[in-house]
């Protein structure tokens, strides 16, 4: 009854051809655009902006970027940290180098660092797939966690080895460093990840899209129908670093001030993997089902045992939430291979029917 | 550029000629090294083979049964006790993955399988720091009876030290790898299991219970586990460091082929002396540390000579 197509009468191109056909989801999206533009920066303390909203945008995107790769084209990687971690490393180069040029400009340029280091570590995808490609990723995020030790350049040979984000303005307003309000940097990252979602949506619904579609799906087929494999899946590898990148750049610009090797290692990689795996494979809702999931409940769980006046050390909590998330894992695959964007597909599915589940 | 060339090309192995005992001493630490390795891959093989299951758990259990053995000990339990105990408990978590994890996702794809086991490593993880303390832990060696002395042996006017307990870890990978290849040739289950590996459904027309297939095979690995945890935590220390060095058996098995017991033996020496070499001698030339990523930049140059590994079977793709 609520989510019924019914009427709805398409009498365009264009309208056929449209990114969200049905009514419904044009108000639900623009009610969650006014909430996050609008609601959440006015009535949002600065504690819920900067641990909450702020580092799950930054996952999104780059569970974005991962779910490209993993979810639409079909390659397991298992190298995300790193290529965050180009990202970050290349936008500090960039605005020591050349300071007065827009930080905005900086991040979205960083990307492109890592896209090509992307498909440096892609190239090995024309020859392996599956598991074995996995590994290969495994190399790309164990040597790239060298680079960013060893090669001081890339830390302006400071003795911390840490990389620290200077403060830089954007029309008059400090979005980055220490000084930016949390306000701020909040706006910068959330306009940033709402047009790559947007143009993420509109390439993986185009040919380019499909083509990583038909390379997931049976890449043997794929080529024989005139999909080139070296292309499709380069580009993939291209586009989901250049997420990643970004997503690396924002991380460390806009919510921890200063970074070192540990911020981009292995365990992050698993992280945002999770969070394309809770969140769906192939589905860009689910990126941010899931990146909020994996996100907010350590937060949740953290704050759970004063709440009750439970006096539990910080570790044991943090182990618990360990073993709370694996548990999850392992129960969503069994229950749902395809994650909450499935759920939220069911449910929609539902709403359509209700109340007279019978009657379609 | 010319000293470049000198100090990749010639300097290592005019070093390597002048002191020839460090050489052997390298090699020998490469080769422990190896044997490790090897015996995490040996874990991963085992699972593969039977069940096509990618065990990205493999390493946690290593240190996983390291903990548990040590924690039993200090609650008061005699060392070779605790041992048995920990069998024990390996044997109840290859019956309980097996209940819960595996037998729902029969059939599932292989990136599902995967994904599932590192669900498993966190919840191993969590359980492993919650029960016995995230801290580093020394293994209980000389109460299983390792002495800890070394034999000198004076060669090329130079001296290389074994340590008894790397002698003792080759000597017990090699008794293992003999009794698992006597285990699969000759037994009852063991040719069940091989025949599971080559092919589910064929099994299980022949009337083999894959569920009881599975749990075997699980709760061998886990005992393998065990072996490399309790050797390995006696050269260095049980922590759960020891997790991402053990992704290093990751590269070892794409040297190896992933079907392969002798693929990973031999892909985990080659990995191990070969890191230790390049480490020793090639290594300052570039800044140090290059032991981290030796293994899978090895493996990633391999890969594109070799998709299927030393010893694995080879792909074939149809449509």
């Amino acid at each position: 009854m609520f989510y019924r197509e019914a009427g709805q009468y398409k009498t365009s191109y264009a309208a056929d051809q449209a990114l969200l056909p049905l009514a419904q989801d044009r108000y639900g999206i623009a009610i969650v655009l006014f909430t996050a533009f609008v609601l959440i920066p006015f009535f949002g303390t600065s504690f819920f902006l900067v641990s909450i909203m702020i580092p799950f945008l930054i996952y999104s995107l780059a569970a974005v970027g991962l779910n490209i790769l993993t979810g639409y084209a079909g390659q397991l990687s298992l190298g995300t940290g790193a290529f965050m971690g180009v990202g970050a490393y290349a936008c500090y180069k960039l605005t020591t180098y050349f300071p007065d040029v827009n930080i905005i400009v900086h991040i979205l340029l960083s990307g492109v660092f890592s896209a090509l280091v992307g498909v440096v570590f892609g190239l090995p995808s024309l020859r392996i797939k599956g598991l074995y490609l996995a590994i290969t990723t495994l190399a790309a995020q164990f040597f790239l966690e060298w680079c960013f030790l060893r090669i001081r350049w890339l830390y302006n040979y400071n003795d911390s080895g840490a990389i620290e984000v200077p403060n830089r303005d954007w029309f008059g307003i400090t979005v980055t460093g220490a000084e930016a309000s949390p306000v701020a940097r909040y706006f910068l990252i959330l306009t940033v990840v709402a047009v790559m979602t947007l143009i993420a949506a509109n390439v993986l619904r185009g040919r380019i899209g499909r083509g990583w579609m038909m390379i997931r799906d049976m890449d043997i087929a794929a080529e024989l129908m005139g999909i080139r494999p070296l292309r499709a899946k380069l580009s993939a590898f291209a586009f989901s670093s250049y997420y990643c990148g970004v997503a690396g750049a924002l991380m460390v610009f806009c919510w921890l001030g200063s970074a070192e090797v540990e911020s981009f290692d292995i365990n992050h990689s698993f992280l945002i993997l999770f969070m394309v795996i809770i969140g769906g494979m192939g589905s860009l809702t689910g990126c941010f089902l899931g990146a909020a999931f994996i996100h907010v409940l350590p937060v949740v769980m953290r704050a759970v045992p004063s709440m009750l006046g439970w006096d539990i050390l910080a570790s044991t909590v943090e182990h618990i939430t360990q073993i709370v998330i694996g548990l999850l894992i392992i129960f969503f695959l069994i229950v749902e291979p395809h994650g909450f964007a499935r759920l939220w597909q069911v449910a929609k599915e539902k709403l359509r029917t209700w109340p007279f589940p019978y009657a379609t | 550029m010319q000293e470049l060339i000198h100090s990749l090309t010639v300097a290592p192995f005019m070093e390597m000629g002048q002191y020839p005992d460090f050489l052997i001493q390298v090699v020998w630490e490469g080769f422990v090294a190896g044997i490790l390795y090897a015996l995490i891959a040996l874990g991963f093989v085992l699972i593969y083979k039977a069940s096509g299951v990618f065990n990205f758990a493999q390493g946690i259990m290593v240190v996983f049964s390291a903990l548990v053995l040590i924690g039993l000990h200090e609650a008061g339990m005699p060392a070779w006790i605790a041992l048995i105990a920990t069998i024990g408990v390996m044997g109840i978590l290859a019956m309980g993955i097996e209940r819960f994890v595996l037998r729902k996702l029969v059939n599932q794809h292989d990136a599902i399988l995967l994904m599932a086991t590192i669900g498993l490593t966190l919840v191993l993880k969590g359980a492993g720091q919650l029960f016995f303390g995230g801290e580093t832990k020394s293994m209980i060696s000389d109460e299983l009876g390792f002495s800890s002395g070394a034999y000198d042996w004076e060669v090329f006017d130079g001296l290389v030290i074994f340590q008894h307990i790397d002698i003792a870890a080759a000597v017990i990978a090699v008794l293992m790898v003999i009794a698992l290849s006597l285990f699969f040739s000759k037994t009852r289950i063991g040719r069940a299991l091989r025949a599971v590996a080559d092919d589910h459904q064929a099994a299980l027309s022949v009337g083999i219970s894959l569920n009881q297939i599975w749990a075997i095979v699980w709760f061998a690995s886990g005992i393998v586990a065990l072996v490399t945890g309790i050797m390995w935590g006696a050269r260095s220390d049980v922590s759960f460091a020891l997790e991402i060095i053990a992704l290093k058996a990751l590269a070892v098995l794409i040297l190896g082929g992933f079907t392969s017991i002798a693929g990973a033996i031999v892909g985990g020496l080659l990995v191990g002396i070969g890191e230790k070499l390049f480490e020793v001698y090639w290594g300052p030339i570039f800044g140090g540390g290059v032991e981290a990523w030796f293994a899978y930049v090895l493996a990633l140059i391999f890969l594109l000579f070799r998709p299927q590994g030393l010893f694995g079977e080879r792909i074939i793709e149809r449509v």
